[in-house]
Parts: structure tokens; C-alpha cells; sequence
């Protein structure tokens, strides 16, 4: 790990515009939860999973670290200021840790503040930690996942799309074994674990999910790495 | 002494070759490498600087491979000519990242010498994006010279800079030349080749060249007359002298001096004298009319 790559990386990523797009979906998710609270004669656990799960978990934890794990490397990558850090005698390893590590706690604290704040407010202390503990999980396989991506792929955010929409959104409908590859199934497990709440429905035992989301981390750590090894920037025609 | 050498180098993007079979040294000193637009002076560049495979053929800087060994970096900077710089931070914040980057004892000191070097410290607290092309562009040589590297590769430098900077930064190119350092610089401007450096290497459609002396280049090339001007007591008698020498292809004369085509440079050169002598004729002055980089550059562009 290298605090001068993450202290540059952290001002990057907050310092640009591109952060604000971080900031409805945690709002949408504190509102529904106070409309869902406030009405009257409607029970919590009626609007509970859609909130915490369908939209928490499914889509609010997904697309943060979309656009966070995207962004760590990819931008710049993008802009070339990645020749900087290249051209520095830093192992490899170290730049992609460092990078997953903001990524990581950025995601983290971006999906798991709203969704404490959420679960306080309908109620439960037990969900709030148990939310941020999926949150903390799901993010750091998910943010694994996307970094690779930006190093692998020109398309990072299209490919982490159709991840997050046709396998764990569609696929899983589908096919039972494909929940065992879904992130936010592992997330789901993780924090229900934890919260042991009707809120939460998850569909993969733990252990399960626990082990599957570490081999995610380990191969989108150790992928990146090899690629950014290797990483050659084309030869523009000057 | 650190060395920057490429060993039958080949370089291709699917179908197009970017770089033929090059081989190539580059020693310490101040080195220009020229080639027309698109020629792969970049891609030479970048397969120097590790940061592009070679698909055939070795790299080496100081004797150490340059692909896939961040260690060589200890050695090495590199100014790109893509103005990539992260905007939002001061030139004292980039540079001091950089000397952190590259875990030098004291990055602070580091800076301060560094931005010193390039006379950036009046807007070192600034922010990037405020700056001018070539304040960005000095800020990049700081960032690249903090850790004092013994290879210093500068893609396009004057790009952008107005003639004060292009003249400050030749001083500093060449005192860092003076300091034993490698140092290889790419232009198209011939001008700028020319005032910084006899010695270059010249990439014509990803192939080499020639590479050295351009003055010796230019004398090597035999297959092509060379022209001097000269002007002596009797232009016309010369004149009249030099046709029938056999080295001597064509004679002109304009604008009151004598244009004198030589077929053969070493003859030629060693009968001038002699034969003025003999003539009777005093010689006031013999000036190569074609040994300019940009005439050498011609006659290599064009064969």
C-alpha cells in the first residue's frame, strides 16, 4: 500500500464532478424509507425488501462501485496521467492495492452511511449493522471486479452494466447456480448473517458467499496487477 | 555512463509496423531524434521508457531491460508529449508526489531543487490548470528530474513554448547534457535539432535512418554532389580551373559567389587549395552550402 498514490487518488476521484453522481441514490433511498416509515398503517416489512433490498442492495451498492471502481485507475487511464504513476519504480501491486483501497472505503462509506441512516429510521439497530457489513463485503468484491475491468476492458462501465443487470438482475431469475457469482447475493448473505431480518432475503449460505467474494477480490486484484504489468499505452503519431 | 540501446527492435500494431528493425545507442550527451510527422519517434520513445513492449527485438537502459521493470525507472524520466497532467494539484504538489513516488530521503528538498532547476518556484502554489502551455511543460521536466535521473527522454519539448522558454529550456537541455547525463529529445523542427545537438538519430517510416554526426551523415552521403560556395580574387578564372577537375560535377555562379558541385568530397576538398595556388587565385572564403540538418534531412527523407 502507498499513501501517496491513495492521498492522489482520493483528491482525484472527490475532487471531480463525477462525485456528485453519488449523491441521489443514497437520497432516493433515505426518502422511500421515510415515506415507507411515515405512512400510516403500512407495515416495515412490507416495504422493508424492496427498499433494503431491491433497491439498496441491488442496485444502489452495485452502481456506486461501478462508479468508483471505474474510476480509481480508468480515469486515468482516459486522460493518460497514468504514464506518472507507471513511470515510477512502484511494484505494480502496490499501485492496484492502493487504488482498490480508496475505492473501497469510498464505496463503503458512500452505501453504507445511507443504508444505516435507512435501517435506523425504520427501526432496527441490527439491520443498520448488518447493512453496513454487506455494504463493506459487497464492496470491496465489487470495486475488485470493476478495477480489473478498467484495466482490462476500454468499456469498464458497459461491462459492469451488463454484469450487475444480466446476471445478478435477470440471470439469477433464472438460473439457481448463478446467484453463487452475484455480489450482491454474497452482500445479501453477509448482512443478513449479521441482521438476521426478515428485511433481507438472501438465497446463498454464507460460507458460501464469503469464500466465493474472496476469490472475486483475489482474481480482480491479482487480473489487474497482471494486466497493469503489462500495460503498454499506443504509440500515438506525433 | 548510462546507455539507452535498442537491439533490432521491431514494433507493430496488428497489420501497421510502427517501428522496423531499429538498433540503435544513444549515449550520454544530448541527442536529437527526428523524423517527419508519424514517422515512430513516439513509439521509439515509449519502447525506451518501458512503457510499450517491443514485439521483436531488446531494450535496454543502462544495461537493464526496460519492459516490465518499474526498477528501471530509478534512472529514467520521461516527459511525454501528451500535456497529461492532473490539473487540481499546484506544480509543488505534483512534483513533491512524484519525488514521494519514487521514495526519495528528503522529497521536500527534492522539490524545492527541482522546481528551482526549471524556475517554477514563483507559481509553485498555483494550480495546473491556471498554468500556460509551457509552465505546464516545465512542470512536467521538474516532475521528471526530481529523483536525477542519469536518462532523460523529452517527447516533442518545445511543443506549444513561446520563443523565451524554447531558449530557456535549450539551456537547461544542455546543462543536464553537460552533467553527463543521456539525454534524447524527439522534434520535427529542424531549427530546434539543430541549435540543440549535432548528434541525432533519424526515424524515417519507423525505420533508422541514419543515426550520429549530421555534418559526418551528410559526408557519408556520396551518391549526392556537395555544393560549396565559394568566393576568392577571381571567381571566373576558378571557375574556369575547377570544371576541369574530375571530382567537380558542375559549376554556377550567382549572386556574385561560386556554387561548386562536388561528386567526390574527400578529393575535391584536398585539391581546392593546391589547385588556387597554382592559379594564381586567392581563396577568401569555402563554405559548405549543404551541410545543414535540414539539407541532410532532405536527402534522407527523400531517398
Amino acid at each position: 500500500m502507498n499513501t501517496t498514490v491513495m492521498a492522489l487518488t482520493a483528491r482525484a476521484l472527490l475532487g471531480r464532478r463525477r462525485v456528485l453522481l453519488l449523491l441521489p441514490m443514497p437520497l432516493v433511498l433515505i426518502g422511500m424509507t421515510l415515506i415507507g416509515s411515515t405512512a400510516s398503517g403500512v407495515e416495515a416489512s412490507e416495504w422493508g425488501p424492496t427498499v433494503f433490498g431491491n433497491l439498496g442492495l441491488s442496485v444502489i451498492l452495485p452502481l456506486t462501485a461501478l462508479i468508483v471502481g471505474s474510476s480509481v485507475l480508468g480515469l486515468e487511464i482516459d486522460d493518460g496521467t497514468i504514464t506518472h504513476l507507471l513511470t515510477k519504480p512502484l511494484p505494480r501491486s502496490e499501485i492496484i492495492l492502493s487504488k482498490l483501497c480508496v475505492a473501497w472505503l469510498v464505496t463503503t462509506v458512500a452505501t453504507g452511511v445511507p443504508l444505516a441512516v435507512s435501517a435506523l429510521i425504520a427501526g432496527s439497530g441490527a439491520l443498520a449493522v448488518g447493512l453496513v457489513a454487506g455494504a463493506l463485503l459487497g464492496s470491496l468484491a465489487y470495486c475488485a471486479l470493476f478495477l480489473a475491468l478498467s484495466v482490462i476492458s476500454k468499456r469498464p462501465v458497459a461491462v459492469g452494466l451488463v454484469y450487475i443487470m444480466l446476471w445478478e438482475n435477470l440471470l439469477v431469475g433464472f438460473v439457481d447456480g448463478a446467484r453463487v457469482f452475484s455480489v450482491q447475493q454474497h452482500a445479501t448473505s453477509f448482512a443478513n448473517a449479521i441482521a438476521q431480518s426478515d428485511m433481507l432475503n438472501d438465497t446463498v449460505p454464507v460460507v458460501t458467499a464469503m469464500i466465493v467474494a474472496a476469490v472475486f477480490v483475489g482474481v480482480g486484484t491479482v487480473g489487474a496487477t497482471m494486466k497493469l504489468r503489462s500495460f503498454g499505452l499506443t504509440g500515438e503519431a506525433t | 555512463m548510462t546507455a539507452v540501446e535498442l537491439d533490432s527492435v521491431s514494433r507493430w500494431y496488428g497489420n501497421v509496423v510502427a517501428v522496423n528493425d531499429v538498433t540503435l545507442t544513444v549515449n550520454p550527451g544530448l541527442t536529437g531524434l527526428l523524423g517527419p510527422n508519424g514517422a515512430g519517434k513516439t513509439t521509439v520513445l515509449h519502447l525506451m521508457a518501458g512503457l510499450l513492449a517491443p514485439s521483436q527485438g531488446t531494450v535496454t537502459v543502462g544495461g537493464e531491460a526496460a519492459w516490465r521493470n518499474p526498477d528501471m525507472y530509478k534512472q529514467l524520466g520521461l516527459v511525454t508529449e501528451r500535456e497529461s497532467v492532473p490539473g487540481f494539484l499546484t506544480a509543488r504538489e505534483f512534483v513533491l508526489a512524484s519525488a514521494k513516488l519514487h521514495k526519495l530521503p528528503d522529497p521536500r528538498a527534492a522539490t524545492r531543487a527541482a522546481l528551482g532547476i526549471v524556475e517554477m518556484e514563483s507559481a509553485q502554489d498555483r494550480e495546473i490548470s491556471t498554468y500556460s502551455k509551457g509552465m505546464r511543460q516545465r512542470t512536467r521536466v521538474a516532475a521528471a528530474l526530481v529523483h536525477d535521473p542519469t536518462v532523460l527522454l523529452l517527447d516533442e519539448p518545445f511543443n506549444g513554448m513561446d520563443p523565451r522558454q524554447r531558449m530557456h529550456m535549450m539551456e537547461l537541455l544542455h546543462r543536464m547534457a553537460d552533467e553527463g547525463r543521456t539525454i534524447l529529445f524527439s522534434s520535427h523542427i529542424l531549427e530546434e535539432v539543430e541549435q540543440l545537438s549535432g548528434t541525432v538519430q533519424v526515424i524515417v517510416s519507423g525505420r533508422l535512418a541514419a543515426s550520429g554526426d549530421y555534418r559526418h551523415i551528410r559526408r557519408l552521403m556520396t551518391n549526392r554532389p556537395h555544393v560549396f560556395t565559394i568566393s576568392s580574387s577571381d571567381d571566373r578564372r576558378l571557375a574556369t580551373v575547377l570544371i576541369g577537375q574530375e571530382s567537380v560535377s558542375g559549376v554556377s555562379m550567382a549572386d556574385g559567389a561560386l556554387q561548386v558541385h562536388a561528386s567526390d568530397y574527400g578529393t575535391f576538398t584536398r585539391a581546392l587549395a593546391k589547385l588556387a595556388k597554382k592559379s594564381g587565385i586567392r581563396l577568401t572564403s569555402v563554405l559548405p552550402a549543404d551541410e545543414s540538418l535540414e539539407k541532410v534531412f532532405s536527402y534522407l527523407v527523400a531517398a
